[in-house]
C-alpha cells in the first residue's frame, strides 16, 4: 500500500496533497552565516550566473532553479549548504544563543548542526551526536567545510547518552531530529513509500521516545527541548509526545513558524493524545510547496508556574537563523 | 569504544614511570607554552598563535578565544566551545593545523575560515587561475616575489576577497595543494 493513504484522513485537501507529495522538490541552499551574508551569497551567484528565486519566509535560503546545490563558487568556499526547506523549522524553533550548549541528539549528516552552529554565531559548545559512524564523518565534512569551530562530535547511543565525555552535564537546549519512516521526503525520495512498513513504524517510535525522554532529562529545568520528524505518522509524532508529558516533567508550548501549518492531531487510530500536542506543527507539501515535517518545542520542567524563575524563554520562538537540511530521521539510532 | 579510565592511566607519567605521549585516539589540550610541555613534539598554544602571525600575519587576537588540541600525529583542532581536557569523542571543532614536521601546514578549511584575516603571504588569483587552482591545477607563477612554502590562495568574489585554500610555492610554481573531495570545476566568472 502507498502509505500517503493513510493520512488522507488528516489533511484538508486530498487532492492537492497527493499532486504536491508527486512533485519533485526544487534544490534550495541555505546561507551559512558564519562565513557570509545572504546579501553576498546573491551577489556571488548572480556575478556566476548561477539563477535562484527567493523563499519569502526565510532570507537566508535560495531556490536553485537549475538544480545544483554544489558546483558554484559560493558553495566552494563553505558560504552555502545544500538544504531541504522545511528542514531549517527544526532550528528556528529550537532558538540557539551564542555561547549556550546545545545538544544536537541525532546530527548526521549535520545540516542542523551547523545551522544551530550558525544561529549562535560560532560560540558556545554545540555537541552533535549520532550513532552511525558512517555518517559522523558527513557531518564532520559539512561542518568543517562551513567552517564550524564551535561543535563536538559524539558517536552514541542518544537513548542513552552520557555527557560524561563533556566538561558539563546538562544542556540548555536540545534537538531531537528524530529517525523516521520519512514519508515527507517522497518528494526528494520516493524509494520511502516503496519501503515503508507498519511495524517499522511502531519499531521506530519505540526509539523516539527513548531519545525524547533522554532528549527532556538532560536539559536544565526551563530549557528547551525540539522534537521533529519528516513523517506524517502520528504513531510517531502525537504519540511520542503523548509519551514524554506522562513520563517526564515537560511541557509542549506553543511557538509561530514563518509558514502554514495544521496543529497536531489528538485523535489517530483508536488512539487519543493529550490535548496539548496541537501545540506541535504539522507541515503539509500542499500548504507551503515543500516538504512534509513535523515540529513540536518543549519546555523542560513542567509548567510555567513549576518552572518559576527559570529563564522562560522556551516559547518565544522566533526565526531569523538560518537553515539546515532535510533527511531528518535516517540517523539517531541503530534499528 | 575503550575505556577512558584506561587513557587517564596511560598519560600518568608519575604513576608508570614513562614519559607521557601523545595517544593518538584522544584529543589533548595543547600546552601553554614549550616550557608547560609534557609531551615531546607536541606544539604549544604559543608556537601556534606566533606560526599563524608570523607566516600570515594574522593576529594572536584573531585565534586568542579558541583552544587547541592535537589528536594523532601532529595534527591541531581549534575549538571555541567547552570540552573536558583530555577528551574521548570523534571531534571537537575543526582540523586547522599539521605540526610536528619542519614546516608547518594548515588546512584548507582553517585557511577557508581564517585565512580573510591574512596579511601576508596571500596570493590573490585572477578569474581563470582561480578556477585553475580550484579545480586542484598546479601552474607557472613566476611572478610572485614573496615567500617560498605555504601560502593563501585567494580571488576576488562578491566584492571582497575570500580565501580559496592553500597553495604551496616551490621554483616559480603554486601547487594546488586543495584535497582530492574539495576540488572543483568551476567557471571563470569575470569580476
Amino acid at each position: 500500500m502507498n502509505p500517503l493513504d493513510r493520512y488522507e484522513p488528516l489533511v484538508d485537501d486530498v487532492d492537492a496533497f497527493r499532486a504536491a507529495c508527486d512533485r519533485p522538490l526544487p534544490s534550495v541552499v541555505r546561507t551559512n552565516r558564519i562565513k557570509a551574508s545572504p546579501a553576498r551569497v546573491g551577489d556571488a551567484f548572480d556575478e556566476e550566473g548561477v539563477a535562484y528565486d527567493p523563499v519569502g519566509w526565510h532570507d537566508g535560503l535560495f531556490r536553485l532553479t537549475d538544480g545544483n546545490p554544489g558546483g558554484n563558487w559560493p558553495h566552494l568556499h563553505g558560504w552555502t549548504h545544500g538544504q531541504e526547506e522545511v528542514s531549517v523549522l527544526p532550528t528556528l524553533a529550537l532558538d540557539p544563543q551564542p555561547g549556550e550548549r546545545v545538544w544536537d541528539a541525532c546530527a548526521a549528516p549535520g545540516s542542523k548542526t551547523t545551522q544551530i552552529a550558525d544561529a549562535m554565531a560560532d560560540r558556545g559548545t554545540v555537541v552533535a551526536n549520532d550513532n552511525n559512524l558512517g555518517r559522523l564523518s558527513a557531518l564532520r565534512h559539512n561542518a568543517e567545510r562551513l567552517g564550524v569551530t564551535n561543535t563536538i562530535v559524539t558517536n552514541q547511543d542518544a537513548r542513552n547518552f552520557s555527557t560524561k565525555p563533556l566538561a558539563f552535564d546538562e544542556f540548555d537546549r536540545a534537538l531531537v531530529d528524530a529517525p523516521c519512516s520519512c514519508e515527507g521526503t517522497c518528494r526528494k525520495n520516493p524509494d520511502v513509500l516503496d519501503e515503508w512498513t507498519l511495524d517499522h513504524v511502531h519499531a521506530v517510535a519505540g526509539i523516539q521516545k527513548g531519545i525524547l525522554t533522554r532528549a527532556v532529562q538532560a536539559t536544565r529545568p526551563g530549557g528547551t527541548v525540539v522534537y521533529s520528524t519528516c513523517t506524517f505518522a502520528p504513531e510517531e509524532n502525537e504519540a511520542v509526545l503523548d509519551h514524554a508529558l506522562a513520563t517526564e516533567k515537560c511541557e509542549i508550548v506553543p511557538f509561530d513558524l514563518p509558514l502554514e501549518t495544521v496543529p497536531g492531531v489528538t485523535e489517530w487510530d483508536g488512539e487519543t493524545y493529550d490535548e496539548r500536542v496541537r501545540r506541535a506543527h504539522r507541515v503539509y507539501p500542499h500548504h507551503n510547496d515543500t516538504g512534509g515535517f513535523f515540529c513540536a518545542k518543549l519546555r523542560v520542567g513542567g509548567t510555567e508556574e513549576e518552572i518559576d524563575g527559570s529563564d522562560g524563554d522556551a516559547d518565544g520562538s522566533d526565526g531569523d537563523a538560518d537553515g539546515s537540511d532535510g533527511d531528518a530521521g535516517e540517523t539517531g539510532v541503530a534499528r | 569504544m575503550s575505556d577512558p579510565d584506561r587513557d587517564e592511566d596511560r598519560s600518568d607519567a608519575d604513576r608508570d614511570g614513562h614519559e607521557p605521549t601523545n595517544d593518538g585516539q584522544r584529543f589533548d589540550r595543547l600546552p601553554a607554552t614549550p616550557a608547560d610541555r609534557e609531551v615531546a613534539g607536541r606544539a604549544s598554544r604559543e608556537e601556534v598563535l606566533d606560526w599563524w602571525d608570523e607566516r600570515f600575519g594574522i593576529g594572536r587576537d584573531v585565534l586568542a578565544g579558541y583552544s587547541f588540541w592535537e589528536k594523532g600525529a601532529g595534527k591541531v583542532w581549534v575549538f571555541n566551545g567547552e570540552a573536558a581536557d583530555p577528551s574521548r569523542i570523534e571531534a571537537i571543532g575543526m582540523a586547522f593545523l599539521r605540526t610536528r614536521q619542519e614546516h608547518w601546514k594548515p588546512t584548507t578549511r582553517a585557511v577557508q575560515r581564517f585565512g580573510g584575516h591574512a596579511t601576508r603571504n596571500v596570493v590573490e588569483l585572477d578569474a581563470e587561475r582561480a578556477s585553475r587552482f580550484a579545480a586542484g591545477e598546479d601552474q607557472d607563477l613566476p611572478e610572485w616575489d614573496g615567500d617560498w612554502g605555504y601560502l593563501i590562495a585567494a580571488h576576488r568574489i562578491a566584492g571582497g576577497t575570500a580565501p580559496i585554500g592553500v597553495g604551496l610555492y616551490l621554483y616559480d610554481e603554486l601547487r594546488s595543494v586543495v584535497p582530492k573531495g574539495s576540488r572543483a570545476d568551476l567557471p571563470v566568472v569575470d569580476r
